[in-house]
């Protein structure tokens, strides 16, 4: 059964998910992505304030395509998170309490997820038209010349996505793959 | 001789792109659809069930599968008894690409000076622009949308020959193993063998646009498909990387001798979300 969750996340709520939970989310999530991410830990490095507060915040990583005319958003699925392992410890340090992508998060990451207690949530790659339903409203907050790249606040109701990482270490890409994974000749 | 206007070959590369990205291949949908009775994982048959959906409601809506709409690999196969007017051949299909791209709402993912500023080229030019002089007096083209996670995961081996075809197939199924869930599973996996380190990443990619659940014409390469495929399924990646037993559509191969010294296999994967249109003019 899907649970539904609302944003702001709070570390109580974060402190209820555990990785192969699935999560229906409503309310506010930011996008970001690779040069958005640059930016906002080079203001970080520089000790200069953000253009968004992002203590309770999920960051989505992703870059829409553009939206037709009277649409909110363009397809708007996940992209590889692994990129964005640099800087998302600088953020979940600030209160970042969760990130939506896809792909393997390395141990730096993950350690921070325990340290800030925080959560890597997946929404499913290539699933860009169908997740843009769930999206109910988009405009851009910071970095508009970044294009798809800009930060954008979204308002999402019932955004499907799984955990991932939870704040305890677990990890559903190592433990689902185990489960099924096959050694020699079956 | 045949006279085409480049013209056409521009309007003709910036439909294909358009379609490409909106309208997945009814092989893949097959695929998928035949793949929910086989996946063991409940969170697996899951995640099939929302590609179909986004793949019809791409349809129904004409709006884009998946947001990365990549760069625009274009492959012509030029007729040698074609004579192209109205410009340059290269030029068109950069303005088709542009059409396309703006055109169609797609996304613009090309950056210049990649390793510096990275700076939008703002109409996703310039195309990946592979040209190929055959018999007679068409002209195909095929517009495949590559994006770029599962590009990402893609590598090329340099491999001695006395590593051999065991050695050839580790190399496959541990670029597959270390891609994990990033390329967005399940993929295609496009692999080159033998030629040139240029040529054998070029039959990697050209070999993910055959037809999902073809049987490769060479027996010896038939049978390796199949034991790549099965190797890789084993590794229990699954859909989304999630765990599961459907982590690949399919496997295909192309091959060319290699040099006396060498041994190079290229790996192109492919993510779940296939697209490539062709047509003939």
């Amino acid at each position: 059964m899907d649970r539904k969750v609302t944003t702001p996340l709070t570390d109580e709520v974060v402190a209820t998910l555990h990785a192969g939970d699935r999560l229906l989310i409503t309310g506010i999530v930011y996008t970001g992505r690779d040069a958005a991410h640059k930016r906002l830990v080079d203001l970080i490095d520089k000790g200069e304030p953000l253009p968004i507060d992002i203590k309770g915040q999920i960051i989505y990583f992703v870059g829409p395509t553009p939206p037709k005319p009277g649409e909110a958003i363009g397809s708007a699925g996940p992209t590889t998170s692994g990129r964005m392992d640099a800087y998302s410890p600088k953020l979940t340090a600030l209160g970042l309490k969760g990130m939506i992508g896809k792909g393997s998060r390395n141990d730096a990451v993950k350690e921070a997820l325990k340290r800030d207690k925080a959560v890597y949530l997946g929404a499913t790659g290539g699933a860009g038209a169908l997740l843009s339903q769930r999206i109910v409203s988009a405009k851009v907050v910071a970095y508009d010349d970044l294009g798809p790249e800009a930060i954008r606040e979204l308002e999402v109701k019932d955004f499907p996505v799984v955990v991932i990482n939870d704040m305890y270490g677990g990890d559903l890409y190592i433990e689902g793959r185990k489960k099924y994974e096959r050694k020699g000749d079956s | 001789m045949r006279e085409l206007d480049v013209a056409r070959v521009a309007d003709a590369v910036a439909k294909l792109a358009i379609d490409a990205c909106n309208y997945l291949g009814d092989d893949i949908v097959a695929f998928f659809e035949k793949a929910i009775d086989r996946e063991q994982s409940d969170t697996g048959r899951d995640v099939l069930a929302q590609l179909l959906e986004n793949a019809n409601l791409a349809k129904d809506t004409h709006r884009p599968l998946c947001q990365d709409t990549g760069l625009a690999v274009v492959f012509l196969e030029v007729g040698q008894d074609v004579h192209l007017v109205g410009g340059s051949l290269e030029d068109a299909v950069n303005a088709g690409v542009s059409k396309g791209y703006t055109e169609g709402y797609l996304r613009k993912s090309a950056v210049a000076d990649p390793i510096g500023a990275r700076k939008n080229t703002g109409d996703n030019t310039p195309a990946m622009l592979h040209t190929r002089i055959v018999p007679g007096d068409k002209v195909r083209i095929i517009v495949a949308t590559k994006g770029g996670g599962a590009e990402n995961m893609s590598a090329l081996g340099m491999l001695k020959p006395s590593q051999g075809r065991q050695g050839a197939v580790d190399f496959i199924v541990d670029t597959v193993s270390k891609a994990g869930p990033n390329p967005c599973p399940p993929i295609i996996v496009g692999v080159g063998l033998g030629g040139t380190f240029e040529k054998a990443a070029y039959m990697a990619k050209h070999a993910l646009l055959r037809e999902v659940g073809s049987t490769n014409p060479e027996p010896r390469l038939a049978e390796l498909e199949d034991e790549l495929e099965k190797r890789c399924n084993d590794l229990g990646i699954g859909p989304a990387g999630l765990g599961g037993t459907v982590s690949v559509i399919d496997v295909f191969i192309e091959e060319l001798p290699a040099h006396i010294a060498s041994m190079p296999v290229a790996v192109n994967i492919q993510c779940h979300s296939a697209r490539h249109k062709e047509v003939v003019l």
